[in-house]
């Protein structure tokens, strides 16, 4: 059921996608996950305004769209701070914020971050491909015909909301990711840790890492001092969002969401689930560190973080 | 020799893990990886099994099972010796040898242009795995008389349907993606099926005869 227009796109932004929280159960076929890249920031819009978890909702890369409601609806600003305005005044974020036909929603400018997420109660219809509203680029699926956003088009409510709309809901910062421009990963040893020569091995944990230009929803390709890594390459095998692999230039890659789905070069360490909102919100130019951690650790970091959406399904 | 003693398992993160058989492009090794994938795929607590060359990458869903409790259980299962599941489909996929890395190709084997389309065409290769890009098979071996490195340069764009090889593997690209392989011809095949479920003509374990045409 798709109840009809809600949002004219009148400027899209630098790159805007609609996302959700991925396409499940394909990477056989060599279909990454795709979906949002900070998944805790799309949960949490959609629980702001009363969807389900995962709903289709924008995600703004670098800079927001500027968006006219075409008839009242209830959305929520999570993630990145690109400077929100409702008609000009400065809109709240991680709170849900009711709109009356006529009024704008736009981006003044980026503070911080690197993607942030708009939710539209109801969900926004899109492209549905196999399982997913999640616009993937490479074949042109999903979303908005599997393309970014562009002025002029107009974007619907997919059904309506599941609870009752509450404006003015909102998540206590201490339940957001502590974001960071620098910000320390938990990443759990990868199964070809030994690989690494031991003094790389020390590098790979102490050194903090810059994000490079060339990185976008496939992977990160990280800069520091290179990695020396005793195998060049593996018989491929299949891989998981937030693998760190190593490629001979000894360059690490961080995988997201949009990742290859098998490959043949070493992976060190994984990036925990908890700490990849922390990885997808940086920007070329910014540092990350690792520290090693547990899987059960991990898990449990996940599970307290999952909690605080929780407290919002009501 | 004792299997599980040629197993690996190791986190890939903390909602995946990764099943190591071997470290080599092996049909038995392969079909092990098929086989060990289909009986990891029908449980509850697992969300994807991903057959690899020779592993099979899991991912499972933390709220139902720990890691080491998987990993046990697949130690088992391993032990165990899950049963091939059926024989992979033969597809025949018409070629048109005309690529453009065919000559200079022919000419760093040493080989006639003629004998690369007969070599290559010879074969029944096997779809080892897939990945790289949606509906990108991994096939081989190649013949021995085939085998090169990959190109120094990559191409930034290599149209769909052209049909490539490197090192002991061949395959054709699904999308126009960049590629590093030597394109040896085309087909007018299509390896990516977004109208289909799932979306690849080729599965890991099929099949595959070129013909020239």
């Amino acid at each position: 059921m798709e109840l009809g227009p809600v949002l004219r796109v009148e400027e899209p932004g630098m790159f805007t996608t609609i996302q959700d929280l991925g396409r499940p159960g394909r990477r056989s076929a060599g279909v990454p996950p795709g979906g949002a890249l900070d998944r805790y920031a799309l949960s949490a819009a959609n629980l702001l305004v009363g969807n389900t978890e995962g709903a289709a909702c924008l995600e703004c890369a670098l800079s927001g769209p500027t968006l006219l409601a075409l008839r009242s609806c209830l959305i929520a600003v999570t993630g990145a701070d690109f400077g929100a305005t409702l008609n000009g005044q400065d809109l709240p974020s991680w709170t849900s914020v009711f709109l009356s036909e006529g009024d704008r929603l736009a981006f003044a400018g980026r503070r911080w971050g690197g993607r942030a997420y708009v939710a539209v109660g109801g969900g926004l219809a899109a492209d549905r491909w196999l399982g997913s509203a999640s616009t993937y680029l490479l074949v042109g699926r999903g979303g908005v015909h599997g393309r970014a956003l562009k002025a002029r088009d107009v974007l619907a409510a997919a059904g309506p909301a599941l609870h009752p709309s509450v404006a003015g809901r909102d998540l206590p910062e201490q339940l957001r990711p502590p974001y960071s421009a620098d910000p320390e990963l938990a990443a759990i040893e990868g199964p070809h840790l030994r690989l690494l020569a031991p003094a790389s091995r020390r590098v790979l944990f102490r050194q903090p890492w810059t994000v490079s230009r060339d990185s976008d929803r496939m992977g990160y390709r990280l800069e520091g001092a290179p990695l020396t890594i005793k195998s060049t390459e593996l018989v491929s095998f299949g891989l998981a969002m937030g693998c760190l692999q190593v490629p001979p230039s000894g360059q690490p890659i961080l995988l997201m969401a949009d990742h290859q789905t098998a490959g043949g070069y070493p992976v060190v360490a994984c990036v925990a689930r908890c700490d990849l909102p922390l990885a997808a919100q940086l920007l070329p130019g910014e540092h990350l560190h690792f520290r090693l951690e547990t899987v059960e650790a991990a898990q449990a970091a996940w599970r307290r973080m999952r909690a605080g959406l929780d407290g919002l399904k009501r | 020799m004792p299997a599980r003693r040629s197993v690996r398992i190791a986190p890939l993160g903390d909602a995946a893990l990764l099943v190591e058989l071997g470290q080599r492009v092996d049909t038995a090794l392969n079909t092990r990886a098929l086989a060990l994938a289909a009986a990891l795929g029908r449980r509850r607590d697992v969300r994807e099994a991903v057959p690899g060359y020779a592993s099979v990458a899991v991912h499972y869903d933390p709220e139902q099972v720990t890691y080491r409790g998987l990993a046990a259980a697949i130690h088992k299962i391993v032990d165990a010796k899950p049963s091939p599941g059926p024989r992979g489909r033969l597809h025949r996929i018409p070629v048109t040898y005309d690529g453009p890395d065919l000559l200079a190709t022919a000419s760093q084997l040493g080989l006639s242009v003629h004998e690369v389309v007969r070599l290559h065409s010879e074969p029944t290769y096997r779809c080892f795995a897939i990945g790289f890009a949606p509906g990108w098979a991994y096939l081989g071996p190649l013949p021995e008389a085939l085998r090169l490195p990959r190109r120094r340069v990559p191409r930034t764009h290599v149209p769909p349907g052209s049909v490539a090889m490197a090192e002991l593997l061949t395959g054709v690209y699904p999308l126009p993606t960049p590629g590093g392989w030597h394109l040896i011809g085309r087909t007018p095949v299509q390896m990516f099926l977004p109208q289909s479920d799932p979306p690849s003509l080729l599965r890991t374990g099929d099949r595959v005869k070129f013909f020239a045409t």
